[in-house]
């Protein structure tokens, strides 16, 4: 097991995909966590004092802000997971792995294993990302960004787990769509499309909400405690959300049922 | 290397192995046995079924039935795996963004070798000064000797190489050749693939022929030069073919004539004369090594008389 956990993390920090898309969270949470920090640390007088906009009080922000790691970034982890079974499959790599650990759970257990601990640091880049810049940002607009408090790191503490969790769910994912194009178009489509309108048709109802608070992203906003998804929503509609434990929970399951599904499926089949 | 005395190597099984994909028989009942310290060359046309073989020896492919086993057993049962078998298959096998160094650094840390076998190996096959560049930019020959880099990673006694001199230019292939054989000197197994027996004719000590899923021929390459092929007919066949059969040849039709094998012509004449059958033709033919590679497999491909014709016009040729 520590030979494949090694070789695993080999495979990761040897080809460029693994920089490429860390700079890309960072780039893609700072910009969103300055924006946000930008616009409602500087406009922040003038929405408390016109009663129709969204109410944010200055301390909702900093958790907001930080938490647009797994808000709107959580896509990078999970295609870095997707990625990293799928190139296996596109290149044929498969073939020298399996003849050097012809136990192909092993393989993919430190696959997870590998791509959990990936996945961890991708969430300390954001944070580095959305803390730094965002953080800098309302610092500078007046608004204290909480660096102190407890909460945030608590806060910061669960970014990390989420953005793991959701590594773990993209080698579930990859497993199960080997097609390396599919498997990137699948999630993308899924994370920017399908359930943003899923999560915003649910909150119609009450009990469509009781289900649509099962959803994946709705699931890593209450493990994270905060988002800009949930915050924009309170008071409008009928979001309901799960405990943040729950939210682990339905994380780390969705992550080893796929899992599970794509040993039985694709890691088992013949490697010609 | 270490040294090995020759004697103690390890023995590949092949024991009634079948595989269908879907309704498409790849290997039919295919058993054979490689032997320690030579070089076996296992030889069938492209679509044969080699690599389906060796890929259910190596545990990548599933049997529908019938085992493979390297030292009596499967390759998913060795505590060591690349340090017992070591395997080339296709030159494709590569993450392109990797570097040379690092890919085989990846699988050296999963079968917990050192690596600084890495160097010696990159070393062995000559690629040690472009080890640091990425394989997306390596020729078919370097991603050959790449690929058998990663079979010597272990330091293995038994060598599986799928077409290695496919892409090599005439000097690698020497260079192939002589590897080869001071490897099976060493007391190693070496079981080499090809769909072209002159690249391996020099190199090989025993043959498997292989032709749509079955074996052909097992033998050593003298035993297939020194084969003859006697052309005989008659206006009885059924009689002549038994005749001929009791008298321990092996007997093909063909369109124009009955092919005999293992007899001489004068042997056959006495038997079809013994069995009063009276002969409208009787010729020796003496085939070169590549024609009776091309009969076995061409006989075979398709058990129609095309195949068959098409390699007795290469023998009168």
């Amino acid at each position: 097991m520590i030979g494949a956990l090694r070789s695993e993390f080999r495979k990761l920090t040897t080809v460029r995909l693994w920089w490429v898309l860390s700079l890309t969270l960072f780039g893609y949470v700072g910009f969103t966590a300055g924006l946000l920090a930008g616009v409602f640390g500087s406009l922040g007088d003038q929405l408390a004092s016109s009663p129709n906009a969204p109410q944010l009080p200055p301390d909702a922000l900093p958790p907001l802000i930080y938490s647009t790691v797994t808000a709107v970034g959580y896509v990078i982890p999970l295609i870095l997971g997707a990625l990293s079974v799928t190139s296996e499959f596109r290149y044929q790599t498969l073939t020298p792995t399996f003849l050097a650990s012809p136990r192909r759970g092993i393989v993919l257990g430190a696959k997870v294993t590998v791509l959990a601990v990936a996945g961890a640091v991708f969430g300390i880049v954001g944070l580095v990302a959305s803390m730094g810049i965002g953080g800098s940002i309302l610092a500078v607009s007046g608004i204290d960004p909480q660096l102190g408090s407890a909460d945030t790191w608590l806060l910061a503490g669960r970014v990390v787990i989420a953005s793991a969790l959701w590594a773990v769910i993209g080698v579930g994912v990859g497993s199960l769509i080997t097609n390396q194009v599919a498997s990137i178009v699948v999630v993308l489509a899924f994370a920017q499309f399908v359930e943003p309108i899923l999560r915003l048709g649910a909150s119609i109802w009450d009990w469509t909400a009781a289900v649509g608070k099962f959803l994946p992203g709705a699931a890593s906003d209450a493990l994270v405690g905060s988002s800009i998804f949930t915050s924009l929503g309170t008071g409008t509609t009928s979001v309901q959300s799960l405990e943040w434990w729950q939210g682990g929970l339905v994380l780390l399951g969705l992550g080893v049922v796929l899992a599970l599904a794509g040993f039985l499926t694709s890691w088992r089949k013949d490697v010609t | 290397m270490r040294t090995r005395t020759i004697g103690s190597g390890t023995t590949l099984q092949f024991t009634n192995l079948s595989k269908s994909f879907g309704t498409v028989r790849a290997v039919s009942d295919l058993s054979f046995t490689v032997e320690p310290g030579r070089v076996t060359g296992f030889l069938g046309p492209n679509g044969a079924g080699k690599t389906t073989t060796l890929r259910m020896l190596l545990g990548l492919v599933n049997p529908t039935s019938g085992v493979a086993t390297i030292g009596g057993r499967r390759y998913s049962e060795l505590e060591k795996p690349l340090a017992t078998v070591g395997t080339a298959l296709e030159a494709s096998d590569f993450h392109p963004g990797r570097s040379a160094r690092n890919h085989l650094r990846v699988y050296a840390a999963a079968a917990g070798i050192a690596p600084a076998r890495v160097d010696e190996v990159l070393g062995i096959v000559g690629l040690a000064e472009y080890a640091d560049r990425r394989v997306g930019g390596y020729s078919l020959g370097m991603r050959q000797r790449l690929g058998l880099a990663f079979a010597l990673l272990g330091d293995p006694d038994v060598l599986v190489l799928d077409e290695p001199t496919n892409g090599l230019d005439p000097e690698g292939i020497r260079w192939m050749r002589g590897f080869l054989q001071s490897l099976a000197a060493e007391g190693r197994t070496v079981l080499v693939s090809s769909h072209l027996l002159a690249e391996v004719q020099q190199t090989v000590d025993w043959v498997v022929i292989i032709s749509r899923g079955r074996s052909v021929y097992e033998g050593s390459l003298d035993g297939l030069e020194t084969g003859q092929v006697v052309r005989i007919d008659s206006s009885d066949r059924a009689a002549l073919t038994n005749a001929l059969s009791s008298a321990g040849a092996q007997v093909r039709p063909t369109d124009d004539a009955l092919l005999a094998t293992g007899i001489t012509a004068g042997e056959a004449g006495a038997a079809a004369l013994a069995a009063g059958v009276p002969l409208s033709l009787l010729i020796t033919e003496s085939v070169g090594l590549e024609e009776v590679f091309l009969q076995l497999v061409g006989s075979d491909a398709d058990g129609t008389a095309a195949g068959t014709t098409e390699g007795i016009a290469r023998v009168s040729a």
